[in-house]
């Protein structure tokens, strides 16, 4: 396994992780009445902040355990890498131009604030994920 | 999709004292994975990446990867 499908894979984990434990509190909190009525800054910022040092803890054990050659780069990894990135990204945008056009139309910040979440949360999912498989299968021609 | 590149690069490793793609990746410059994908035709290399692989097995390029012409007949790249 390349060490960019490794890292693929602890970004996939961490953040599913980070975002299930988000959900399960979330679901929890739940007390029948309005749903954005739902305390979630404080789980919120918990889960972002939890997937953010588990991916980098995850880095540094990768640093560490993978021989400096195993760590090197070449144009396949970067151009999986990239690949990658432009699918998550194409998420990013999507969750902001949802928030922008619910800010128009006043939705409660709740509904913002989760659709952004979610957002980071496809693009960081689906582009682990398109990294895993173009690693274990073929890297499209640019 | 796999690539419409084909090679010889596994007939040349063997051709060149049985050289590993581990050997072939060093010499290169790239992760055997990379070596693998290429020699199963998971991915096409860059022409700098071509040209170093045809260099480490002693080979002209065209000896290493081939094209298919208009007709499906594997042709020289």
């Amino acid at each position: 396994m390349t060490l960019t499908e490794k890292r693929a894979w602890c970004l996939l984990a961490a953040t599913v992780g980070a975002y299930t434990w988000y959900v399960v509190v979330l679901v929890g909190r739940f007390d029948g009445g309005p749903v954005q009525e739902t305390p979630y800054v404080a789980a919120l910022l918990w889960s972002l902040g939890a997937s953010i040092v588990l991916n980098i803890a995850a880095e540094i054990v990768l640093s560490i355990a993978n021989p400096r050659g195993a760590r090197t780069k070449d144009e396949r990894d970067r151009t999986i890498d990239r690949l990658g990135d432009q699918v998550g990204q194409s998420f990013v945008v999507i969750g902001g131009l949802a928030a922008l056009l619910m800010a128009m139309a006043e939705w409660h910040w709740f509904w913002i604030a989760n659709v952004l979440y979610l957002g980071f949360v496809l693009a960081a999912v689906l582009g682990s994920i398109a990294k895993i498989i173009m690693n274990r299968t073929t890297v499209p021609n640019p | 999709m796999p690539t419409r590149i084909t090679n010889r690069i596994r007939a040349l490793r063997f051709a060149n004292n049985e050289m590993t793609q581990a050997e072939l990746a060093e010499r290169v410059g790239v992760t055997r994975q990379t070596i693998i994908a290429i020699e199963q035709g998971r991915y096409s290399p860059s022409l700098e990446v071509a040209f170093l692989i045809a260099r480490a097995l002693n080979a002209r390029l065209e000896d290493v990867f081939q094209f298919p012409d208009s007709s499906g007949e594997p042709g020289e790249v």
